[in-house]
């Protein structure tokens, strides 16, 4: 409790720090304290928030990128010219024209095509392996902080095993033995990337466990089942949708990079990734290869943490 | 200090067994059987002959809690097995490479020390100034950017680039290889060789300097509002001091145990950025491992790679109590 004020007589108003002059709540600064103490069971208006976060134009504009990049995805026949495996004859490696918006590659495929279709991989397994990582760790993590003791230290000593090896090592020795495709992809993120999550939630349940309302549903005879899933973990979430949203963008890029290392999806799957790590051969003629797959992947990931950040400030504008 | 210490420890090896048992039988129990690997790999559908020539050659025919047992009696006395490919022994290669990791890291570690934290010192002093903006767009913009395309959009500027425009060779940045190996004071490049070295260091500190320049913005943020920071104001103290004196030793602190843990992230960044470049490390030897299925070179680098990783945790965890006696006296905190 940092926030309580032990000087009350040292002037407020003073020019202490950046913040002086702006209070993050409405109330005097000795009662901050006491509306910190209320905080953790109070969850915003819906509205609120959404008000909020439509302030930040850099959340904003990520949230409509990721709707047109869904959209795109969505519509992908439609919207590509060309199919992704489809080649042109005689058309190498040739720059951005009217018929080859973003240029072809080595074999002669459109580009912008690949580059399209490519939205669907990328969103598929961004989503559905963080998905799947929430999932797990919202499980096992409310299971930690909720039962304590030694269900806990079983849990988090199983988490530090994996979180004992680098992520992309990680990443790498499962997608080594499943295979190269992009489900496989997707299980790989899926089931190595919960462990941030799990951490999170077990700590929201370690303080949530105390709080007196649970106290009261446990009291009422409410099965255990009903407390994690019902009253509590409706509180928890916050951080994990924020945590989840930044989560797709890291694990777009994580997708990305094992496409590039050459354990992820095979040719001729659009895979940006991919698609980047055949241009590096021809980085010197034909730079648009490496460009527009590139491109699509830094902005996709930048909308998703902005997004995130947003989120993140416009849920609890404490923490901004 | 002490009994922390030994709990810790105590901590960490059976952290450390799992781990290493666990990339065992991944590589080694799981479906994707390593002498169908060798023997040509997934997709190839390798000769039945050569896979049982394999088996008996490597011991892969075994069972498996035999297998499990000589991996851990050789890796306890720090054998980390031999090659498939060319029969080298895994601790020359870890040897060999782990020395030009150690170079490319140095400095990148070194950039992101000397520019990353500044930044985000000064991005918290001056917040909301065009400056802070800037730098919170701009360490997003890093931290989304995969870490090879850089890497390949840096060669383009400053090699590809050039020499298409028939630029004088002193313009232009290498780009591929470790280059003549010349150094002085074990990292300090000499000749040519800085040439090699600038790029591959620039692409790895990218990443790193962005998360430590954030890091530090909001540890500084936090620390800003700090009692003490008033105290040390009220009793007269200029505002260099309380900032650099007073702030910023106590905003280092999580700084410092963040940088820990991503320490896994800069590993997976050297792992493609010495791809991107050819710089024969540990990272490109790992990538190399995964193309040619060379499962002893993947799994014993990748065990060196994470006793590292867990050494370095540990270190950080030790040195933040030492910081910080408050933490010695939680029963629970640091786990």
């Amino acid at each position: 409790m940092s926030d309580v004020d032990p000087h009350p007589f040292v002037d407020p108003e003073a020019p202490l720090s950046p913040e002086a002059d702006r209070p993050t709540s409405g109330l005097p600064a000795g009662l901050a304290g006491a509306e910190q103490a209320s905080f953790v069971a109070q969850r915003p208006l819906r509205a609120d928030v959404w008000r909020r976060f439509c302030k930040n134009r850099l959340a904003l504009a990520g949230l409509v990128f990721i709707v047109a990049l869904l959209l795109v995805a969505i519509f992908a026949p439609w919207i590509a010219p060309y199919d992704y495996d489809e080649r042109t004859p005689g058309a190498f490696r040739e720059g951005p024209s009217s018929e080859h918006w973003f240029g072809t590659d080595i074999i002669g495929l459109d580009v912008f095509s690949r580059v399209v279709y490519g939205a669907r991989i990328s969103l598929k397994v961004g989503i559905v392996a963080t998905l799947m990582a929430v999932v797990i760790g919202l499980i096992l993590g409310a299971i930690a902080g909720f039962a304590g003791g030694k269900t806990d230290n079983l849990i988090m000593r199983f988490t530090d095993i994996f979180l004992a090896i680098p992520y992309i090592i990680l990443a790498i020795a499962v997608a080594t033995i499943f295979g190269q495709s992009v489900n496989s992809v997707i299980l790989v993120l899926g089931l190595t990337g919960w462990l941030g999550i799990c951490r999170i939630v077990r700590a929201s349940f370690l303080s949530l466990a105390r709080m007196e309302y649970v106290d009261a549903a446990r009291a009422l005879g409410f099965s255990r089942t009903r407390i994690i899933f019902r009253h509590m973990l409706p509180n928890a979430l916050q951080p994990v949708i924020v945590y989840s949203t930044i989560a797709i963008g890291s694990v777009i890029l994580a997708e990305a990079a094992l496409s590039f290392l050459g354990v992820g999806p095979v040719p001729p799957t659009p895979a940006w990734g991919l698609m980047v790590s055949e241009a590096k051969s021809t980085l010197a003629v034909a730079p648009h290869m490496l460009f527009f797959p590139g491109m699509a992947i830094f902005l996709t990931v930048l909308a998703f943490v902005f997004v995130g950040d947003g989120l993140r400030d416009a849920l609890d504008p404490k923490l901004k | 200090m002490l009994s922390y210490t030994i709990r810790r420890l105590f901590l960490v090896i059976p952290t450390v067994f799992f781990a290493l048992s666990f990339l065992f039988l991944l590589f080694f129990a799981l479906p994707g059987d390593p002498a169908n690997l060798i023997a040509g790999g997934g997709n190839r559908n390798p000769d039945p002959g050569v896979i049982e020539r394999v088996q008996e050659r490597y011991g892969l025919d075994d069972p498996l809690i035999v297998q499990f047992k000589d991996y851990w009696a050789r890796t306890v006395r720090w054998d980390l097995g031999e090659s498939f490919g060319d029969r080298r022994s895994v601790n020359e290669i870890f040897g060999e490479k782990a020395v030009n990791s150690l170079r490319l890291a140095f400095w990148a570690i070194l950039l992101e020390i000397v520019v990353g934290i500044p930044i985000g010192v000064l991005s918290a002093i001056r917040r909301y100034s065009l400056a802070d903006k800037l730098t919170t767009i701009g360490t997003a913009a890093l931290s989304a950017i995969p870490v090879f395309v850089l890497g390949f959009v840096l060669q383009y500027i400053f090699a590809v680039y050039p020499n298409k425009q028939g630029w004088p060779d002193w313009t232009k940045l290498r780009t591929q290889g470790l280059g003549p190996d010349t150094w002085a004071f074990f990292v300090i490049p000499t000749g040519e060789q800085w040439r090699y070295l600038i790029l591959p260091a620039v692409t790895l500190a990218c990443v790193s300097t962005a998360l430590a320049a954030r890091m530090t913005r909001g540890s500084m943020l936090e620390v800003i509002r700090a009692d003490y920071m008033r105290t040390a104001r009220a009793k007269g103290l200029g505002e260099r001091q309380v900032i650099y004196g007073h702030g910023l030793r106590n905003a280092m602190l999580p700084v410092i145990t963040l940088i820990g843990l991503d320490f896994g992230t800069v590993i997976g960044a050297a792992v493609l950025t010495e791809t991107v470049y050819s710089w024969p490390g540990l990272g490109s030897e790992i990538a190399n491992s995964i193309q040619s299925r060379d499962l002893p070179v993947l799994l014993g680098l990748t065990l060196a790679v994470t006793v590292a990783f867990c050494l370095v945790n540990l270190l950080v965890d030790l040195s933040y109590a030492w910081f910080d006696p408050r933490i010695r006296l939680g029963e629970d905190v640091a786990a």
